[in-house]
């Protein structure tokens, strides 16, 4: 318990203080993680802490991050990608590697060894480079749009070279594994039958491939080891089918039958649950859980509980992506570092430069533009962690011999560790150099600009079927699930959540919104919501509502300018048509709603001027004067002896007078006789 | 027996003396179709397939309104807008309108001789009355001369505010009855309560 809690104290203290000091350094998160981690390594070493075995606890949040990827990506979207996925990530993983197989080969080692290195070196760092990418919020360009597909072909591409490797055994490393234990993390090697090698490594290493389901120490809970071929197919696709299937048609009624509870922390524990479930089932049919989860949350991309989903799971994967990169840097060995400076330097920025170049060239081919076309280039140019995932595979299948993989495992972390260096390259440079470009020439407008209904009740409803009606796309959340469910049977698009929670608030897209309808039925949630908004969103344009006259003094000494009273309107129609019906002319009546309403607003702004919500309105000695005036002049109009407010304006469409007409011929004479 | 369709347009109706006159007469009518516009549409939402089945269903359409800044009230101007669509009254395939008769009731503040090149309007009353002629001729109608009160403002409700609202009663019921004499009336510029060519008997 104590180590856990010192433990978890260090690492806290060290993200808590790097982070924040990175980023104001404009150097952004990852690196602030990873240079706390590089500190904090010393201390990990004298308490003797496994930090590899962390790091794959860690790398949990790579899964959980496909999860929210996948939850940003419609299916349609997905299948749109179809041709940058197969085409940009296969060319990538495929030129990377036979080039780094090649000059593996030159430097003088078997073509086995060449090729394992090369499958390590291909595959890049989704952890790093959908952080920063969303972190300044380029996910949705044309550059992050490719970085993403290839990552996510790289992902899928771990499957088969995680069972390629083991038939590529070497002999002489068979051996050594049996004599002596030299692998850090001390595999013993149980079979050289290469027929069943790949499943007996699997289930002999799980913590290698731990890296991918978590924490994968001890219990072994593959269900496909004793299938044949063709079972084996069955069984994935019948799991992959699970989790499309229960994704689509399970979430909703449990998510439904959660609400019932109104628990925040169920739902947190529901989605984690979600998310745990799928790692574990994919884990059991030997698929990457990173990609299940992608799967799943592309097939909930369209559901109302989407938003609700992002925001809970988000924490954690903020938290675990940040503690994986904190080992990454505690994971340097300095001490071999230092040993071989000139050549892990060297190895590192030939690797770097050669898969730079490698995406520049595809980058050409897919006719990436201007700086697009660099953040590709750059962004994807390190090696990732699911090196370090196929490293200690290999040590373990004795494919690359330990002393190699060292260096290797200095070079993948040595290039991660320069990689947000290149993000800043990009960005004080690159960026820079094309941004008078691009004025000229205006990129698409990467999204509609967006509009958040909060409330989806009598008012919102109203509001939102204006709005779709006019062609606009809005992000409605509401906090009723029977509501929900309606709403849904109507096919609007509509979210499960409390709109006042700003981490909701913010997975629907108040940092890129245009427009906030504050439509809830409660008043103390309006003002909360519109005070959150006015302090930390202050160019979104409110649209607020407001339960009472004092409400509305309250939302405009808040800063909304936009208040609309909910019943005002309905009831000045309705004493229309009570006018109308005593016989009063439509047009009349008409005249007489628009003098009204105009007076009563009058009203309203003369004292929600003066209103000041730090004062009690008793004390508020001009609000006070101000009240008794109008309400002399009120009570002179309700009585129809008023001299300012008349029940229609006296002077609409009133004739002119025969005085007007003798004036009128006067001029005319005038004008006449002294022409 | 001529369908007639008469619109009464007139946003003041509190401060009218002629115009109420007229359309009290008007709305005792038998086997006419009189319409309050601005009762119909106070909020100025004009039903344009509403008006112009209206306007299929009748022969001849008289709009009766006080003369505001030598044109229509704004509900008119917005009614002409809307409902005189092309394809429907003029352009290709207008012809909806084709052979119907537009006829103008209208008063005016000024008086007879202010409406004469000498007077302060320096103009007919015919001339302020040609974009509403021209209208007509484009949706291929017959324009009528316009039956009109001069001086309203200061016409006696006991005297020429009743003979024009007699007249007026008597006018729309020929016009019902295909005892107004367009032709001759054609000949004039303005008709008044005392010109009306209307044959006696049928």
């Amino acid at each position: 318990m104590t180590d856990f809690l010192l433990l978890s104290f260090i690492f806290l203290v060290a993200g808590v203080i790097a982070v924040p000091i990175a980023s104001r350094l404009g150097l952004g998160s990852v690196l602030g993680y990873l240079i706390a981690g590089i500190v904090i390594s010393p201390g990990l070493q004298t308490l003797g802490v496994d930090v590899i075995s962390i790091q794959h606890f860690a790398e949990f949040g790579v899964v959980m991050m496909l999860f929210l990827v996948g939850l940003e990506l419609e299916p349609k979207m997905l299948w749109e990608m179809r041709a940058k996925l197969l085409g940009l990530g296969g060319l990538q993983v495929a030129g990377t590697m036979g080039l780094v197989m090649a000059i593996a080969m030159a430097l003088g080692h078997p073509w086995t060894v060449a090729l394992a290195i090369g499958m390590v070196l291909a595959l890049s760092s989704t952890a790093i480079v959908l952080q920063t990418l969303n972190e300044k919020g380029l996910m949705k360009s044309d550059g992050g749009n490719s970085s993403f597909s290839v990552l996510l072909f790289q992902d899928i591409a771990v499957i088969p070279m995680l069972a390629v490797i083991p038939l590529m055994v070497l002999p002489d490393l068979v051996e050594m594994g049996h004599s002596t234990d030299t692998t850090s993390h001390a595999v013993e090697v149980t079979s050289h039958d290469t027929g069943h090698g790949e499943t007996h490594a699997k289930e002999d290493h799980g913590e290698g491939h731990g890296g991918d389901q978590g924490d994968g120490h001890g219990i072994n809970i593959s269900v496909v080891d004793a299938l044949n071929g063709w079972q084996t197919a069955l069984v994935t696709l019948a799991a992959i089918a699970t989790v499309i299937l229960s994704g689509s048609y399970l979430t909703r009624p449990v998510f439904r039958f959660i609400a019932v509870a109104d628990l925040r922390e169920l739902f947190v524990a529901t989605a984690l649950l979600f998310v745990i479930g799928i790692a574990l089932l994919m884990t059991a049919v030997g698929l990457s859980p990173a990609l299940g989860t992608f799967l799943a949350g592309v097939v909930l991309a369209n559901s109302e509980y989407r938003h609700e989903l992002e925001s809970d799971i988000d924490p954690f994967r903020g938290l675990l992506l940040g503690l994986f990169f904190m080992t990454v840097g505690a994971g340097i060995d300095f001490d071999l570092l230092l040993g071989n400076l000139s050549t892990v330097i060297g190895l590192t920025l030939g690797l770097m430069l050669l898969k730079g170049l490698v995406l520049l060239a595809l980058a050409v081919i897919f006719k990436l533009r201007g700086s697009d076309r660099w953040l590709f280039a750059l962004g994807l140019a390190q090696a990732g962690e699911f090196g370090f995932v196929l490293l200690s595979f290999t040590t373990a299948s004795n494919v690359i011999p330990q002393s190699i993989a060292d260096i290797l495992l200095l070079v993948v972390a040595i290039s991660m560790l320069l990689t947000p260096a290149l993000f800043i390259l990009y960005e004080r440079v690159i960026v820079p150099r094309y941004a008078s470009r691009q004025e000229q020439e205006p990129d698409e407008i990467e999204e509609q600009g967006n509009i958040i209904i909060a409330g989806h009740g009598r008012f919102g409803g109203i509001v939102n079927r204006m709005l779709r009606g006019a062609g606009y796309s809005t992000t409605v959340l509401d906090y009723s699930a029977s509501q929900l469910e309606m709403l849904r049977g109507f096919g609007f698009k509509v979210f499960y959540g409390d709109a006042t929670r700003p981490d909701l608030l913010h997975a629907a897209g108040i940092d890129k919104a245009k427009l906030l309808v504050v439509a809830l039925d409660n008043r103390e949630q309006i003002d909360a919501l519109v005070h959150h908004v006015r302090h930390h969103h202050p160019d979104v344009h409110i649209v607020a509502r407001a339960i009472t006259r004092q409400h509305v003094y309250d939302l405009y000494a808040a800063g909304v300018r936009d208040i609309i009273r909910e019943t005002f309107d309905s009831s000045v129609r309705a004493g229309r048509s009570a006018l109308e019906a005593m016989g009063v002319h439509p047009f009349e009546a008409e005249l007489m709603a628009r003098k009204f309403t105009e007076d009563d607003r009058h009203i309203l702004r003369e004292l929600a001027v003066l209103y000041d919500p730090e004062i009690p309105v008793h004390l508020n000695e001009p609000y006070v004067e101000k009240t008794k005036t109008l309400a002399a002049e009120r009570e002179a109009q309700i009585f129809g002896k008023g001299e300012r407010f008349e029940p229609v304006s006296t002077t609409d469409w009133r004739p002119p007078t025969p005085v007007d007409v003798t004036t009128i011929e006067e001029e005319d004479a005038e004008q006449k006789s002294s022409v | 027996m001529a369908n007639l369709l008469v619109y009464y347009v007139h946003p003041g109706q509190r401060f009218s003396r002629v115009g109420r006159a007229m359309a009290d007469v008007a709305r005792a009518v038998q086997g006419i179709t009189f319409v309050d516009l601005y009762a119909e549409y106070p909020r100025h939402d004009i039903d344009v397939d509403r008006e112009q089945r209206r306007l299929l269903d009748h022969d001849v359409i008289l709009f009766q309104f006080p003369l505001y800044w030598y044109s229509t009230p704004s509900l008119l101007k917005e009614w002409q807008d809307l409902v005189l669509q092309n394809g429907f009254a003029y352009g290709k395939d207008g012809d909806k309108l084709t052979g119907k008769t537009m006829m103008l009731a209208i008063s005016t503040g000024g008086s007879e001789a202010a409406y004469t090149p000498d007077g302060y309007q320096h103009h007919t009353l015919r001339a302020f009355l040609v974009p509403l002629e021209q209208t007509a001729n484009l949706c291929k109608m017959h324009f009528a001369p316009p039956y009109a009160l001069y001086g309203a403002l200061l016409a006696e409700p006991d005297h020429e505010i009743a003979d024009h609202a007699k007249g007026y009663g008597a006018l729309l019921n020929a016009i019902r009855d295909d005892r107004y004499d367009f032709a001759a009336a054609g000949a004039q510029d303005v008709v008044t309560h005392d010109t009306l060519a209307i044959a006696e008997g049928a």
